[in-house]
């Protein structure tokens, strides 16, 4: 397996004080489990897109779901996303259920996301891309924002800044005023991911976060998803399709194939798991 | 009850004048994906090219038969909207390929100030008569169960036996002939269509001529009716509610949505009309068309929209 | 040389925010704003001002409120005229049934009415859009057109539809000539320019071009499709409600409907098309096109068609001008999608390197 994170994150950390499978990055701690996704069937017509799925992410661990094409990664996304409802089974966010839930609620409830085609807003700058994601938090009413004194302009100024760490933490300073659109890819990817973070989320959600880069936009994009693991605690659920970066690191991982969850655990544990193997290269060593 | 049926069939026959128009609507959405608001002065436009040439053409080349001076005007009137239909395509599509939806349906909105401007200065704005032989008497039928009859109008039979025939030859055209086929392809995506080799250019060329023809028939129908004039622009615009209902894409749907609208304005005219205030037609279809697009937005027959993330 | 950005450093994010940020813009704008409000009324004749001025400011205005509509927030609406005949009846209703009610009260109610209609028939956005909703807002224009010419609440008992307003008066100060006409208008205008500025630059303007970029990524954020549609429109119909007001009190001073009617829709949205859309510069653009077009026309054809041996008679003119407004919107739409405005702001930036090419 490739290994393209650098070679200070593959030390192995002291795991005896951990609790056995479970293998957190040098001086993690992870906690409960903060969202657990339990017997999720999701049908599009005649279509089964998920059947009887289960699983559970524990707070500040970093969570992948593996599988080859259309296996229903993204589906399962979009359940505890909100966008599609699932017709049996339930999700639980720290104990809440939110089966039901419209997207804007998952939101409020601290579940942020990115999108595997780049769902970002071709027609405003980086800037304003990422101060979307600050609207939650933005309390301020139509009259106010009219005039733009007083409490509005003090809320705009304050989300500026933050939305600014955001911008230097990605290190897309340069590009803050230019239209999104006309930033190449990688870049893109980035602002999708300042926009989730803008959120403040303690769960969040990557979908294929690395698709269509290169080594080094691979290498950032990694920094950027151990250093929002690291720095802020946030718990992260991966979407991606390069082993050597969910191998790498990933807490645990789950494998879907068809709708169907063939593996759950660590990386080494499902890298030997038969069925994945098989789903993937289709025989068995 | 006999003026209750008098109503119906007024209203059915008024259905199948504005199904006429939706036609075209269909047959462009249909083919290219777009919304063409420019269908009104494509009638229009036809319709006064069709009068003036049947006007000129015996002065020019010296006959006198009726019959051979309409079948002329009907033949450089077609010619007129085919080299409409290519300079649609050359000078306006051709350059907006694969824009979103807002800006076709501004572009065509543009073509139709334009032909409606163009039409009027090459062919003139007075009201024109149109006279191809359409039986102006009107008929009594069913003297034996109601007294006097109801009265029916030859010339919406007539209006009504076209449409069929339209409507008939069309869905043939597009479900069992090659050209049928890559047009769907082509209202389908664009771009998917040029890479398996489907000529666009030539197709958008042969789609909008095609909804020029169906344009000329309801111009010389409705301007048989009432007489070619400015006003049929308008009234074309009532189509639109009618492919709302029908579905965008479906050519039985417009003829359907048609009469619902034909019958839904007249009776709603006469039943309702007076507890309002009168008047009530000029938005009956439209207030129609968007309670179905609140419940049905695909209209009856159309295919479903489904938004992907 | 002349417009560089060099030395204009931001300290604070606050002043990083303006609305013109540089030094040069802020310039151009005061002069403009003092020609605006001196210079033109002690200098223009005073047809100018009936002609054109005035009739610039107001659809210009209402320009703006569509543009927050279809511009920012992607909502498409052809009914427009509908809610400047709304402003217009309501703020006649308030003028006349109240005695002694003043002139901005009328016009305020005219515009909340707007608001009113406008939010109701914006309900249609939350499930349709596209050409579509385009449909649904015909249905709002044709069914205000016969409301105002049928129902007798609504013109206070005129058969016809026709209402007049005379006296018009702000806070005792006559608006009787030309000149103060214009400048209650250009006041107006300015203030409205500056809130519909502030808002689309807040929070609420980036949920309208959320919604208006993609809907279903806006919802994953956070945003409510719902507040943001119909936030949109309510205050598209409340500007363009006191526009429709101001068209009747001061343009018009008597009207019926068909001032109001879906030639006037298709107006503006051709205003907002051509000046450029999510553009609050582009309304003004757009509006000053297309309220002189007609008068260069006017002037020029005939004597053009006379160079070439044509009589150009004012049926003639009406349906040239017909065709060369639908041609200059095909044209338009092919050359430059986003309008003036887009040309407007490629010059600027051309003109941030000038002399040099790059």
């Amino acid at each position: 397996m490739n290994a393209i994170v650098s070679s200070e994150l593959l030390a192995k950390p002291d795991t005896t004080l951990n609790p056995p499978g479970l293998e957190p990055a040098p001086g993690k701690r992870i906690g409960d489990v903060i969202l657990a996704v339990n017997n999720i069937t999701l049908r599009f017509g005649g279509v089964k897109a998920l059947t009887d799925i289960s699983f559970d992410v524990r707070e500040h661990e970093i969570r992948s779901i593996i599988g080859p094409n259309g296996a229903g990664k993204s589906s399962m996304l979009n359940c505890i996303n909100g966008v599609y409802q699932p017709q049996e089974g339930s999700i639980t966010l720290r104990g809440q259920s939110f089966r039901n839930m419209n997207p804007r609620q998952v939101a409020e409830a601290g579940v942020a996301r990115t999108f595997q085609n780049l769902a970002l807003f071709k027609g405003m700058s980086v800037l304003d891309n990422i101060m979307t994601g600050r609207n939650l938090r933005m309390k301020s009413n139509l009259f106010q924002q009219a005039l733009r004194l007083g409490p509005a302009l003090r809320e705009e100024v304050e989300h500026r800044a933050v939305v600014e760490r955001i911008i230097d933490f990605l290190e897309i300073q340069p590009w803050r005023k230019t239209p999104v659109g006309r930033l190449p890819y990688g870049l893109q990817k980035r602002v999708d991911l300042g926009r989730a973070l803008a959120m403040e989320p303690s769960l969040l959600l990557l979908d294929e976060p690395m698709a269509g880069m290169n080594v080094e936009e691979k290498q950032d994009m990694c920094r950027f998803i151990l250093d929002v693991n690291d720095e802020f605690g946030t718990t992260i659920v991966l979407i991606e399709h390069d082993m050597g970066v969910v191998m790498d690191i990933s807490d645990r991982v789950v494998v879907l194939d068809y709708g169907k969850k063939i593996g759950d655990g660590p990386p080494d544990e499902v890298r030997r798991n038969e069925d994945v193997i098989r789903a993937y290269l289709g025989t068995s060593h | 009850m006999g003026f209750f049926l008098e109503t119906l069939t007024g209203g059915l026959m008024a259905g199948m004048l504005y199904a006429l128009i939706a036609l075209g609507f269909v047959l462009i959405y249909k083919a290219s994906g777009v919304f063409n608001f420019a269908q009104g002065a494509m009638v229009l436009f036809a319709a006064l090219a069709m009068a003036r040439f049947a006007e000129w053409l015996p002065k020019l080349l010296g006959f006198e038969s009726r019959l051979l001076a309409n079948l002329l005007a009907f033949v450089c009137a077609l010619a007129v909207m085919a080299a409409v239909a290519w300079a649609i395509e050359r000078l306006v599509l051709g350059k907006l390929v694969n824009q979103e939806g807002i800006t076709l349906l501004m572009a065509t909105l543009g073509i139709t100030y334009f032909l409606d401007g163009f039409g009027q200065t090459l062919f003139g704005s007075d009201i024109y008569k149109i006279d191809v032989g359409m039986p102006k008497d009107p008929i009594f039928v069913l003297e034996s169960f109601f007294e006097g009859g109801v009265l029916l109008n030859k010339e919406d039979l007539y209006a009504a036996l076209i449409a069929a025939a339209l409507v008939a030859v069309l869905s043939l055209f597009f479900q069992k002939t090659g050209t049928g086929r890559a047009l769907r392809a082509v209202a389908d995506d664009h771009q998917a269509a040029q890479s398996i080799g489907i000529p666009l250019s030539r197709i958008w060329i042969i789609v909008w001529s095609v909804a020029g023809f169906v344009a000329l028939v309801a111009g010389i129908i409705w301007g048989s009716k009432l007489g070619v004039q400015f006003s049929l622009s308008l009234v074309a615009l009532k189509a639109l509610p009618v492919v709302i209902l029908g579905g965008l894409t479906s050519v039985p749907g417009a003829i359907l949505g048609g009469l619902i609208i034909g019958v839904g304005e007249k009776l709603s005219e006469v039943y309702i009309g007076p507890l309002l205030g009168g008047g009530i037609e000029i938005w009956f279809a439209y207030v129609l068309a968007l309670l179905f697009l609140l419940v049905r937005p695909q209209g009856l027959f159309g295919e479903k929209i489904i938004d992907r993330v | 040389m002349l417009y560089r950005e060099n030395g204009q450093f931001k300290a604070s994010y606050h002043a990083d925010q303006q609305i013109f940020p540089i030094a040069q813009d802020r310039w151009a704008i005061l002069a403009l704003i003092t020609l605006a409000f001196v210079a033109v009324p002690a200098l223009a004749p005073e047809y100018l001002f009936r002609a054109v001025l005035i009739p610039f400011l107001i659809l210009a205005l209402a320009a703006l409120g569509l543009n927050i509509l279809v511009g920012y927030c992607g909502q498409i609406s052809l009914g427009t005229g509908a809610f400047m005949a709304v402003g217009a009846y309501a703020a006649y209703n308030f003028h006349v049934r109240f005695e002694g009610m003043p002139l901005l009260l009328s016009l305020l109610g005219g515009g909340l009415s707007a608001t009113a209609v406008g939010v109701l028939f914006g309900i249609p956005s939350l499930r349709i859009k596209g050409l579509y909703l385009a449909v649904a807002t015909l249905a709002a224009q044709f069914f205000v057109d016969w409301a105002c010419l049928r129902l007798g609440w609504v013109t206070n008992g005129s058969s016809s539809g026709s209402v007049s307003v005379a006296g018009l008066n702000l806070f005792g100060l006559p608006l009787e000539t030309p000149v103060q006409k214009y400048l209650f208008c250009l006041a107006l205008l300015s203030l409205f320019a500056l809130l519909a500025k502030n808002l689309v630059r807040g929070a609420i303007g980036r949920e309208w071009m959320a919604i208006r970029d993609m809907d279903v990524a806006a919802s994953v954020i956070g945003i409510r499709p719902v507040y943001a549609k119909l936030s949109a429109f309510a205050v598209s119909s409340f500007i363009v409600g006191v526009a429709g007001a101001l068209w009747g009190f001061v343009h018009l001073g008597s009207w019926e409907p068909a001032a109001f009617n879906i030639d006037r829709s298709f107006q503006l949205l051709f205003m907002v098309i051509i000046g450029g859309l999510g553009s609050i510069m582009g309304s003004f653009f757009g509006a000053a096109f297309i309220v002189v077009l007609p008068i260069v026309l006017t002037n020029t054809l005939p004597a053009l068609g006379a160079l070439v041996g044509l009589n150009v008679d004012t049926a003639v003119l009406s349906h040239l001008e017909f065709m060369i407004f639908g041609g200059l919107i095909v044209f338009f739409l092919i050359v430059e999608p986003h309008g003036i405005a887009r040309l407007w702001s490629t010059a600027k930036e051309k003109l941030r390197l000038w002399p040099f090419p790059h």
